[in-house]
């Protein structure tokens, strides 16, 4: 796995690079390197952690969007098995930027609901860069619907720069689609856990959100419009996205600190596109704890909790 | 056109129209034609020549559906904060602040119980001139006290939105407001109190994909612009221009999303009637 680095990730570049020249020569040398690349390796760890802990909000929207960034089939696959895919919303068609199915986590059967990104220019375009169409979320409901009816808790999964803004988007009723799942989840009557993972973009990303709890990994973000559109529509100069990427508070730890998430999930060193198996481990063990209280609860509990969490949403004064 | 009525290159002679008393004549932003004010105004601002409906304010609003003094304002001491400190090229609170000296509200809605054909009904007016009549955390939080009223009274809840969407100045908290409103509405759903959602020009972004589409009954002005993304996102997304009334009342009636196109001069005897045929609560029961 190639990682490409961003744009303020030079020197870890040059360090990473320099490892690789040293390994190549160590392995057709006699001359003992292991020294001088463990010191190297100490060094890109400091890099990294110096790096990763004091990126800028823009910096983060840059991590969240990172092409080698786990995706749901990721996480899905890391940490769940006997996944079993379900398509189609029954009335149109089958949105490949969101996937929907049941699977096995820790022993017991979930749905799991994603945005799905592709990695190759083909698979984004067959994916539509994870921006939902209405059939997306109709998908999403309908496989809510179904675990709902056979008692499986539901798992989510946030990454899509925002809904698909396109004719037959509007056509087939984007925003009654976000909408009507908006309406219907806050009464889905099985426990819900929201992983934001990468991108939360705005309606389309709240479309799978609205659940009893909410995480986002400490290099994801959630905001009501993208940076670029933000600042395209107040500065009336798109260039001024990481400006608006600050004025919005969009990272993980701003949201926490507005007590709209319930936990920040701790990344691997360096972000989680560095290292897929270790993100989903983390993860997993961050939503196992909370299913684990959730399934306790009674439906009219569960239900009244999820009401209270969303009614206390806001900040004004009377 | 008669030849004589094209303007030679040469001509220094000022077109007509800029001779015309300022504020006497107003130019439709539909059809472009100058028409009459005092018209406009009695024809309760819609166009004479091409039925344009121009936006009203949320006052004029209550005016026009609301019996004469039947109208009760409730929550009007709720006021927006800046929980994100935000600031573009002016502060959010400035904003705020010019936003309520012009328009004397302190955010984009007006609430309230208020009869229209003498049924009671909790009402929601949004106000444009109000940044966009974007919705925020005030807004958010004014609809859904409207809502649990509603539920607590059995009234039907009527909201009138004419609104851009989620307001950007308070990013994340007017998100959340979509999932709040929308969780409200379930449980005057579940209690089987009526919810009647009118649009008119524009309701688009974080309020049509939350609440505003859910109406047990959708009605809509003419030619309102109802979206969920803005035709000019659209627009530089696709790379090419939307045919003429995409996006608008009419084009939402024919794919199935707005039960109704009702002229501003028939709305209020169409709500009445809807509202009489939901009657009161329990009024069927006896029946049974």
């Amino acid at each position: 796995m190639t990682v490409q680095p961003l744009g303020f990730e030079k020197n870890i570049r040059e360090l990473e690079e320099k490892i690789v020249e040293l390994r190549s020569i160590g392995q057709g040398s006699q001359v003992d390197l292991d020294e001088d690349i463990k010191k190297l390796q100490k060094k890109l760890k400091r890099f990294l952690r110096d790096t990763y802990s004091k990126l800028t909000p823009w910096q983060k929207v840059q991590v969240a969007r990172h092409p080698m960034r786990p995706y749901t089939l990721d996480y899905i696959r890391e940490m769940t098995s006997d996944f079993v895919e379900l398509r189609g919303d029954r009335r149109y068609a089958d949105d490949k930027a969101i996937v929907a199915g049941l699977a096995k986590f820790e022993g017991i059967t979930v749905a799991v609901i994603g945005h799905q990104k592709g990695r190759s220019t083909k698979e984004n375009i067959e994916r539509n860069f994870g921006m939902p169409h209405p059939e997306g979320y109709r998908k999403a409901l309908r496989v809510m619907k179904l675990a709902e009816k056979f008692g499986f808790p539901i798992l989510t999964f946030i990454d899509t720069p925002g809904a698909y803004p396109g004719m037959g988007a509007e056509e087939r009723g984007q925003a009654e689609a976000i909408g009507y799942n908006l309406y219907e989840m806050s009464q889905i009557k099985v426990p819900i856990v929201v992983s934001v993972t990468g991108e939360g973009g705005s309606g389309g990303a709240l479309a799978l959100s609205i659940g009893d709890r909410l995480l986002m990994q400490e290099n994801a973000t959630y905001a009501v419009i993208s940076p670029e559109g933000c600042a395209s529509i107040l500065w009336r100069d798109a260039a001024k996205a990481p400006l608006a990427a600050e004025a919005m508070r969009i990272t993980a730890q701003d949201l926490y600190k507005l007590g709209v998430i319930d936990e920040i999930v701790k990344e691997p060193l360096g972000g989680a596109h560095r290292d897929h198996k270790r993100a989903a481990a983390i993860l997993r063990r961050v939503i196992r704890r909370h299913l684990a209280q959730l399934i306790q609860k009674d439906p009219e509990e569960l239900l009244e909790e999820r009401h209270k969490k969303w009614r206390a949403m806001g900040v004004f004064s009377e | 056109m008669q030849w004589w009525f094209k303007k030679s290159p040469f001509s220094k002679v000022k077109r007509s129209e800029q001779k015309i008393p300022k504020g006497l004549w107003i130019r439709c932003d539909n059809c472009k034609e100058m028409v009459y004010k005092e018209e406009v105004e009695r024809n309760l601002k819609v166009c004479p020549k091409c039925n344009y409906h121009f936006r009203i304010s949320a006052k004029e609003r209550i005016d026009l559906l609301v019996d004469k003094g039947a109208f009760k304002e409730l929550d009007s001491g709720l006021t927006p904060l800046d929980p994100l400190k935000f600031k573009d090229t002016k502060k959010y609170l400035d904003r705020l602040k010019e936003a309520q000296r012009k328009t004397g509200m302190r955010d984009a809605v007006v609430c309230g119980e208020a009869k229209v054909g003498g049924y009671p009904v909790e009402l929601v007016v949004f106000e444009f001139a109000f940044l966009g009549g974007s919705m925020g955390s005030v807004v958010g939080e004014k609809i859904t006290r409207a809502a649990e009223r509603a539920l607590e009274k059995g009234w039907p809840l009527v909201v009138i939105s004419c609104s851009g969407g989620a307001r950007m100045q308070e990013s994340i908290l007017s998100l959340t407001q979509m999932g709040k409103t929308c969780a409200a509405l379930t449980r005057l759903s579940e209690a089987k109190v009526p919810f009647i959602s009118i649009l008119t020009d524009p309701t688009t972004g974080g309020v049509s994909a939350s609440f505003a589409l859910l109406g047990d009954v959708v009605i809509s002005e003419p030619k309102a612009l109802i979206g969920f993304a803005g035709p000019r996102v659209i627009e530089q997304t696709i790379r090419q221009q939307l045919p003429p009334g995409f996006q608008r009342a009419e084009f939402l009636m024919d794919h199935g999303f707005v039960d109704m196109v009702v002229a501003r001069k028939d709305l209020k005897l169409t709500l009445v009637k809807i509202l009489s045929l939901f009657g009161r609560k329990g009024e069927a029961d006896g029946f049974r």
